[in-house]
């Protein structure tokens, strides 16, 4: 009996091993995967090729535990120019505009090496947007730490804060803002999650698709090194003590290469002198020239030899493997070489013909003479195996949601200060003002409110941006919880006058092959399906980031939802905080009483349960509606959305929030008529969607209430904003409390930076 | 209409904003690339904030010895107006078109936040749409602005009047304070003969209405106006 013959031919690499099932393990692959593997190719595979295969069928590359759900999220819509695929999502705006945008994780590198692991996200994240044609216009960032009294957490929190600022300093990107929250199963697990938002001309719209047989393979900018090899496996596994040896496969960033890259990218994309192009970020040269055939029906072929490399002795596993920064990948026709190695040399960066499109379908990778890979390339790339885990909902998470706090309630009056002084709620200034929000001159407004603002250059509209996400909902119920992170992100684009346009992802979760995680991960995802379709966003793309775990703990299931809306208008943008006093008061939506997974409950009870309040998405759809219109109309002087913390913490912030007032505001309200039989942290705290508070002129009361009648939503007139510097005072059932304004106000401002004087020296203003 | 080149360098990232302010207050602005030799018939040179060539080095000190800047040093020699932003105002100090350094920030933090400054002289070439004492609202993003200078200088600069922009101190009523501990709360200088300016802050960012201030459209409607009025007299 005869073999069959191989399907394609392809050497070792002198000197390396034998394939073993030891090797085969190290790779990160499985038993199944590597019988596909020997199947596919007809024979074994080279070491460089299980390293091939070992990238892009990674978790992180390959999506090969969330494919089946991932498919359920709706991606479809009249505004969606480029959905799920491609290195960012597209959006159409008017007058032939649109927005780029795509979130993404650096978890694991963040864990190990704040800095740098941050620093490489933001780089990343710019990158996946200039490679489509879009000048990067915004930066945000959702991040998750440990509680700050633990040395180790603080750390972490001020290396990855300094890595994203001086990374998007550099480059020049405005950060518009972010949202940052503290617990404890983040501690070993930080998450850090970047989004970027460009605008293009629709016309200039590249996409990463290599076509055209015979064009050629352009490697541009920085050289390859030996650093950052196999990162995306090291993205795929749970963290151990051993992750600390991982630290040599965190990359190291070069922003004004980053600069360099991105001028000249433009360049390349405005001048049509490309036909495609893509980020070498994880997996590096392999997924770029891997990705880009298989978009395109195409083959590549790779002479590895030719790459500029930074170190002698580089073998193909490593030149393909590796994840140095600031790298892209050029698809070209032969004719334009001398043009784009002009352009490229022009922004001083190098340039080198490393491959080019072949007729054959096959990924193949030579180093001068030596055939190290031959890969039928659009099987590698969606042939991975597909999972579905079992999904099943532990016994603990259902008697979570039953659970009630084992003391008693604490008074309102002493409950709202504590509440400002949680770090997950109390303001973020010291981390914002790390962060160039005004480079581009185009912010209107910038970190502190509901969403950021900007002006797209030269035209009268303007984009609001939000990442939002409350992991504790999402543990607790992770269906309610993922249709929460959406609403909340869809009310903090409204809150500024945008129509919410559409949503990248970015799902962090633990182990999806635990039964519980997984339905965690499904529920969330049925819930964000939901919500997205009842507000019209639909879902461009994002990231999935799973095995958050050390062997201490997993991190809150923690979707988080990054959204962009347009404001047609962009001079009728709605700030978040009170403007005038004497102006009206007004609170839209119903309040419940719900004090399920609360933060009233967390850090003020110190008790972490009970079932969140049902998310109402036509409730939230008719509130969206309603403070865009009313935007339109210039009725509002200012609009905040109630989310951690509930009502009384969102009037709070609202008069004593605003980050460079010259004082806090006053305010008077009576809160009574707004839940009727509820007890005073009831009213106050819970957490029910669909509100906001807004103020108003006087005599623009009655339009406002006309105008939420209309769109049925309850209204309530409830106070008046005070003076600068005057007390806050709230009517409860349980009777009056006030609070002085500038109390509040120091205790909003002070909570970070007064954890972090623990350190010694100096905690940043 | 005033000429008025923006200098870029690799890495310079305000290069556009302060374009577009310069031609928002009518101004012929264009760019001057860090490899020409000469700026192409300018009434004034601008040098835009950013990280020139990443400044891993110093901020400006690689900077100062590209192929521009030997121009620019031309132009200053001249009396041509030269005017420096965040970046472009380390690039003066270091090409010793200014006194002083710039150093760390005091809280060794990168700060950007709007600060309350007083434009203490109104008759330079980018300020003289100011009345002197005028209190203005600007956006910094800066990790290096402490402004630095030997006693002697310091001395010298108050002497002759030569501190343009002023952080209000702290204390003072709705001011947060010198942000960064710069000496004497100085936010910008002129040289001895007033044509070369440097600032720390960023007036480009607040030049238009929707961004929520317009408190430094002044420098550009300045610089604008230059030749047309007071300017004409003072270049030599």
């Amino acid at each position: 009996m005869t073999a069959p013959a191989p399907a394609t031919v392809a050497e070792p690499w002198p000197g390396e091993p034998p394939m073993s099932p030891a090797l085969v393990r190290e790779h990160n692959l499985n038993d199944l995967e590597y019988e596909r593997i020997v199947a596919m190719l007809g024979r074994a595979p080279t070491l460089t090729e299980l390293g091939v295969f070992s990238a892009l069928w990674s978790e992180h590359c390959s999506y090969k535990h969330s494919k089946p759900v991932l498919r359920t999220l709706p991606t479809a819509g009249p505004q969606v120019l480029q959905g799920p695929g491609e290195n960012a999502g597209v959006l159409r705006l008017p007058d032939g505009w649109a927005v780029a945008f795509k979130i993404e994780s650096h978890n694991h590198p963040s864990a190990v090496e704040p800095y740098q692991g941050a620093a490489t996200g933001v780089g990343g994240i710019l990158r996946d947007v200039f490679t489509m044609g879009a000048r990067p216009v915004a930066v945000l960032n959702s991040l998750r730490f440990g509680p700050l009294d633990q040395p180790r957490n603080r750390y972490l929190f001020r290396g990855v804060v300094k890595g994203i600022g001086d990374y998007g300093n550099c480059v020049g990107v405005p950060t518009l803002g972010g949202e940052v929250a503290f617990a404890e199963g983040y501690s070993a697990n930080p998450l850090v999650n970047a989004m970027c938002v460009g605008i293009l001309r629709e016309t200039d719209l590249m996409r990463a698709q290599a076509r055209g047989v015979g064009n050629v393979l352009i490697t541009v900018g920085a050289s390859t090194g030996r650093d950052g090899i196999h990162g995306a496996s090291f993205a795929s596994e749970e963290l151990s003590e051993a992750s600390e040896a991982r630290r040599p496969q965190v990359q190291v960033g070069d922003p004004f290469m980053e600069k360099l890259l991105l001028e000249a990218t433009l360049e390349l994309i405005g001048r049509r002198l490309i036909v495609a192009i893509q980020d070498m970020g994880a997996a590096g040269l392999t997924s770029s020239s891997a990705e880009m055939a298989a978009r395109g029906g195409v083959g590549v072929e790779i002479d590895t030899a030719l790459a500029p490399v930074r170190e002698p002795g580089m073998t193909p596993y490593e030149i393909l493997l590796s994840e140095s920064q600031e790298r892209m990948l050029v698809v070209a026709e032969p004719s334009r070489v001398d043009d784009v190695v002009a352009v490229c040399r022009k922004w001083e960066l190098d340039a080198a013909v490393i491959g080019r499109v072949t007729d054959d379908g096959i990924f193949r990778v030579r180093h001068g003479d030596r055939v190290v890979v031959a890969i039928p390339g659009q099987r590698l790339v969606e042939d991975c195996p597909v999972y579905t885990p079992e999904a099943r909902e532990s016994d603990e998470a259902r008697a979570r949601r039953g659970a009630r706090p084992g003391r008693g309630d604490v008074p309102v009056a002493d409950a709202l200060p504590r509440l400002l002084d949680a770090p997950t709620i109390a303001s973020k200034k010291w981390v914002y003002e790390q962060y160039d929000s005004t480079v581009q001159a185009a912010t209107v407004l910038g970190p502190g409110g509901d969403a950021g603002v900007l002006r797209v250059p030269d035209t009268g509209f303007g984009l609001a941006v939000t990442v939002d996400c409350n992991g504790r909902v999402v543990w607790l119920d992770p269906y309610e919880g993922g249709k929460a992170a959406v609403a909340e992100a869809a009310r903090n684009v409204a809150c500024t006058g945008a129509v919410p346009l559409g949503v990248t992802d970015n799902l962090n979760f633990g182990n999806p092959q635990k039964p519980e995680i997984y339905f965690q991960f499904r529920e969330a995802c049925r819930g964000i399906a939901e919500a997205c379709v009842a507000l019209g966003t639909p879902v461009t793309g994002g990231n999935v980031s799973f095995y958050n775990e050390s062997p201490t703990s997993a991190v809150y299931p923690t979707p988080t939802i990054g959204m962009v809306g347009l404001l047609a208008d962009v001079s009728a943008r709605v700030p978040s905080h009170f403007q005038r006093a004497g102006d009206a008061i007004v609170v839209l939506g119903r309040t419940g009483g719900g004090l399920g997974g609360s933060a009233y409950w967390a850090e003020v009870l110190g008790f972490v349960g009970g079932a969140p309040p049902a998310v109402d998405l036509a409730a939230e759809a008719a509130l969206v509606r309603l403070l865009v219109a009313a935007a339109g109309e210039r009725l509002l002087r200012s609009a905040h959305d109630c989310s951690d913390g509930g009502l009384l913490v969102a009037l709070a912030e609202a008069a004593v929030g605003a980050p460079y007032a010259e004082a806090p505001f006053g305010a008077t309200a009576d809160l009574r008529p707004l839940g009727p039989g509820l007890a005073d942290p009831a009213l106050a705290f819970a957490e029910d969607g669909a509100r906001a508070v807004v103020s108003v002129a006087p005599d623009r009361v009655a339009a406002l209430l006309a105008l939420a009648s209309a769109h049925g939503v309850p209204a309530a007139a409830v106070g008046t904003v005070g003076e600068p510097g005057a007390a806050l005072a709230v009517h409860l059932p349980g009777g009056a409390v006030t609070w002085p304004s500038p109390v509040l106000r120091a205790t909003y401002f002070d909570a970070i930076p007064r954890r972090l004087r623990e350190d010694g020296g100096a905690a940043g203003s | 209409m005033v000429r008025v080149a923006v200098v870029r360098f690799p890495g310079s990232n305000c290069d556009e904003d302060a374009l577009r302010a310069a031609a928002r207050a009518g101004a012929d602005a264009y760019y001057v690339w860090h490899r020409e030799a000469d700026l192409r018939g300018a009434d004034v040179a601008l040098l835009p904030g950013g990280f020139s060539y990443g400044d891993y080095l110093r901020s400006g000190a690689i900077a100062r010895f590209s192929p521009v800047m030997q121009a620019v040093q031309r132009h200053a020699a001249a009396g041509g107006p030269v005017l420096g932003i965040c970046n472009g105002f380390q690039i003066l100090c270091e090409a010793h078109l200014l006194p002083g350094a710039l150093m760390r920030n005091a809280n060794l933090s990168f700060l950007s936040k709007p600060v309350d400054c007083v434009v203490e002289r109104a008759d330079t070439p980018f300020t003289h749409a100011y009345a002197a004492g005028a209190r203005v609202r600007l956006p910094i993003a800066h990790g290096e602005g402490r402004y630095v200078a030997t006693d002697d200088v310091l001395r010298e600069l108050e002497a002759e009047g030569r501190v343009v922009l002023r952080y209000l101190p702290a204390g003072t009523p709705g001011a947060e304070g010198n942000p960064n501990g710069s000496l004497r709360d100085i936010a910008g200088v002129m040289n001895a003969a007033g044509n070369v300016v440097g600032i720390m802050p960023h007036p480009e960012r607040a030049a238009d209405p929707v961004t929520g201030s317009t408190d430094g459209a002044g420098f550009f409607t300045s610089l604008a106006a230059w030749a047309r009025t007071a300017g004409a007299g003072s270049r030599a």
